[in-house]
């Protein structure tokens, strides 16, 4: 094993991933650190190019307020999440995403635009995009705010330091470089974390070469649970995981089909679950009152689905392409028109997919798939964790002064915009948890909100803080240990010799060591079988929930006995680290949680009912103590700032 | 295997320690052969396919096959990026050719300016509003609650 050698980067706000939340927080941040003489440096664990969830682009934002209000996105909200969201939150991100949205175009992102010049909806708050460069383009702005010798590219954060003295206060980070042996160490008055959501928690639908064909993207291993998590922050809403629907196999995006071309949906038998749902005595009437009002929740729609296919047996779903795109081709006035029409729509339906999931345009093509000649299947995907979207879980943070009432107050305001229950440690993005839904142009904005806010406590706090060396140079044993794990045990056991081509990674068996993926494939087996994935129909118990807590702590007792053969190997150790961590977390708040307010998401089947009145009004929140390895939970009260008068739609 | 490289079209980036490929995967899957200088994707199985390898490659020699538990074989995407859009060619196990051009941009590379174009606005640290408001909302003022 190599020596590794360690780097201390000394700055004063380090911004801890660089996906869309990131750059946000390098754009805003970089801005205020110049006014105030502030040093802002900003570590990922890839090419800030094409790191994050929008790496391979997108083919729409899905957060634009246009004319409407902040109050008009927090119904739609509040009602899409079952009641659960922190109206401070969401109106905050609101308020200003359209700004960001402008910069965008400013930045050369190319929105569609109609003949008037007005952006193309795809929906009411989702505008079509050619976004193929999307996080290029913004990553460039970005980069260039920061300036490029404040960027740290390939590095992996693995865990925060806290002040030796003052255990609610982080003032380091540290990780390693996935390419060379160095550990960092950084030092700071103020972090901003960015890292993401959780990826391949719960075994993935596909298996074998496509284990990789998640929906949100594989690197996206849980770290700013992690991070946030074991420094001692209140996290919220753990429990909600968010599992799109979309085309099978190739998890191809649906939304352009549904909202622009009103595609539908129904049973293998033709049953229009969605329509017969909402009618009277239908389904969605047991879940009141988000289930009677449209638009309907994304977890109901699911519900929907998910009796269609595991209650009634009358699977697969089939969205209806070819009729949606016959319908708009009919109202061409002749067949020059029509046949024009019909390749405009056909551009557009290929966009939507080589812009953001190419996997399922492969798929297509592949399969001889021509989506005007026949219907094709979608389904309900494996959970994934994601503050954004129809997500919730992440950090418990402090939301904006202005946006509260005399009550809320007291319980979403503590000082700094997105600053978690840890002074100095913010939050942005996926990591950030009740305030769904911002989407790609909203992490931006929450990345914008939480850095100038940061800027301010680094200014007003400006002592650097000590970091405590003991726990440093215990951590940098940890950090390694994989390594050197693998050295000491590795010729215990034979490995074939057939001569390779390259030097490809082989599974070992060895009884003093597992490996990174075997480490994954167990966590994936626990949490599918007995925390609701789709191999149990999302369905668990709380005998269920308790057997994967115990076989969770076996498994934590197991990753001290991770092996890595080399640098790439190490980071997918300390991923599944992080993975295990929320994995853990999530199977205690559903445990908590005794009820089923999110149907189509997972259910409870000791618990099947939603119940408003015990649940209805409350965030069920932890706080991990590291050090006893221990969580502890609570509640925190639902604050609603405005009356939702009517729900305003999709 | 989700993206793989042409081993007769691959120069390893002519001599550098890290290929263009290795430097834009996001989940570190790209790496070089540096006796042989081929590179590789070392972990196909994690692969997602984001076409990131397959767009910056110099030499275009790497290409994606469909995940194999769930793609048949024959088809084809393969794409060339240019500075301003990005044409798509599709091929189907049964023949079809598809081809698509996209605009990916529409600022020249290197100049997306931070600001936006809206230059830098009244804010200050302690008020709510980011730098480039209120011009960037295109309004007149920042909404707060009782608006």
């Amino acid at each position: 094993m190599e020596e590794f050698k360690t780097v201390e980067v000394e700055t004063d706000l380090l911004i801890i991933g660089a996906g869309m939340a990131g750059c946000g927080a390098c754009v805003e941040g970089a801005h205020w650190a110049k006014e105030n003489n502030i040093k802002v440096t900003v570590v990922d664990k890839a090419a800030m190019e094409r790191s994050g969830a929008v790496g391979m682009g997108l083919s729409a934002i899905n957060q634009y307020q246009g004319e409407n209000t902040p109050v008009d996105y927090l119904s739609y909200v509040r009602q899409d999440l079952m009641g659960l969201c922190r109206d401070d939150l969401v109106m905050d991100i609101s308020r200003h995403v359209n700004g960001s949205v402008h910069m965008f175009e400013g930045f050369g992102l190319p929105i569609w635009k109609d003949a008037d010049g007005n952006y193309v909806h795809e929906g009411r708050w989702q505008l079509m995009i050619n976004g193929e460069s999307y996080k290029a383009i913004v990553a460039e702005a970005a980069k260039t705010a920061v300036g490029i010798d404040n960027i740290i590219e390939r590095v992996f954060v693995l865990r925060l330091l806290l002040d030796k003295n003052d255990k609610n206060r982080v003032v380091g980070a540290i990780g390693f470089s996935v390419r060379d042996p160095i550990i960092y160490v950084f030092k700071f008055k103020a972090c901003l974390v960015s890292s993401g959501g959780a990826v391949h928690v719960f075994r993935p639908r596909s298996t074998g070469e496509g284990l990789g064909r998640a929906w949100y993207p594989p690197w996206n291993a849980g770290s700013s649970s992690y991070l946030t998590t074991t420094a001692g922050a209140e996290m919220t809403s753990q429990e909600v995981v968010f599992i799109p629907a979309r085309f099978k196999d190739g998890y191809g995006p649906v939304g352009a089909w549904f909202l622009l071309f009103k595609a539908s949906a129904t049973s293998a038998t033709g049953f229009n679950y969605m329509a017969e749902g909402l009618a009277e005595g239908g389904e969605l009437h047991n879940w009141p009152p988000y289930g009677e009002v449209k638009p309907i929740p994304t977890c109901l729609r699911n519900h929907l689905m998910m009796i269609e296919c595991y209650q009634k047996g009358d699977g697969p779903i089939f969205i209806h392409t070819d009729k949606a795109i016959a319908k708009i081709a009919e109202q061409a006035p002749n067949e020059k028109a029509y046949k024009k029409e019909l390749k405009k729509l056909e551009a557009e339906a290929w966009e939507d997919f080589l812009d953001m999931t190419i996997s399922q345009a492969i798929l297509w093509a592949a399969k001889d798939v021509f989506p005007e000649e026949g219907p094709s299947e979608i389904m309900p995907s494996e959970p994934y964790f994601i503050g954004s979207h129809s997500g919730a879980s992440g950090a418990w943070v402090s939301g904006p002064e202005d946006i509260q009432t005399g009550e809320s107050k007291n319980e979403y305001f503590w000082g700094y915009n997105r600053m978690t229950t840890v002074k100095g440690l913010f939050a942005a993005g996926d990591g950030v948890g009740v305030s769904s839904h911002k989407f790609s142009s909203g992490s931006f904005t929450e990345g914008r909100i939480a850095a100038k806010a940061a800027v301010k406590f680094c200014v007003e706090n400006p002592e650097m803080p000590g970091i405590d060396a003991q726990q440093v140079e215990k951590l940098k044993e940890d950090i390694v240990r994989p390594l050197k794990h693998y050295e000491a045990h590795k010729n215990f056991t034979t490995l074939g010799t057939t001569k390779k081509k390259y030097d490809l990674p082989v599974e070992e068996v060895n009884p003093n060591y597992i490996t990174p993926k075997m480490a994954l494939f167990r966590l994936n087996k626990i949490m599918d079988e007995y925390v609701g994935g789709w191999g149990s129909m999302y369905t668990c118990s709380a005998v269920t929930l308790n057997i994967a807590l115990d076989l969770i702590k076996l498994l934590k007792e197991d990753l001290s006995k991770l092996a890595a053969r080399n640098l790439h190997e190490l980071m997918r150790c300390w991923e599944n680290v992080h993975r295990v961590q929320i994995a853990e977390s999530h199977t205690r708040h559903k445990l908590f949680r005794e009820e089923t307010r999110w149907p189509g998401y997972y259910y409870r089947s000791d618990f099947k009912k939603m119940d408003e009145g015990k649940w209805g009004e409350v965030f069920v929140n932890s706080i991990y103590d590291a050090e006893k390895d221990e969580f502890k939970m609570t509640t925190r009260p639902i604050v609603h700032l405005v009356d939702i008068k009517e729900v305003v739609g999709m | 295997m989700p993206s793989f490289v042409i081993e007769e079209k691959c120069d390893g980036c002519k001599g550098g320690d890290k290929t263009a490929c290795m430097y834009i995967c996001p989940n570190d899957l790209m790496v070089l052969d540096v006796e042989r200088m081929k590179a590789y994707n070392s972990e196909p199985d994690m692969c997602w396919e984001c076409y990131n390898c397959v767009k910056i490659c110099p030499t275009q020699a790497i290409e994606v096959r469909g995940y194999a538990d769930f793609t048949p074989l024959g088809a084809s995407v393969v794409p060339m990026r240019g500075s301003e859009d990005i044409m798509w060619t599709i091929k189907f196990r049964g023949g079809t050719i598809k081809r698509f051009k996209f605009p990916i941009r529409k600022t020249p590379e290197g100049e997306a300016p931070p600001d936006g174009g809206f230059g830098v606005g009244p804010g200050t640290l302690d008020d709510q509003l980011l730098f480039t408001e209120p011009a960037s909302l295109r309004a007149d003022k920042l909404w707060t609650l009782g608006d």
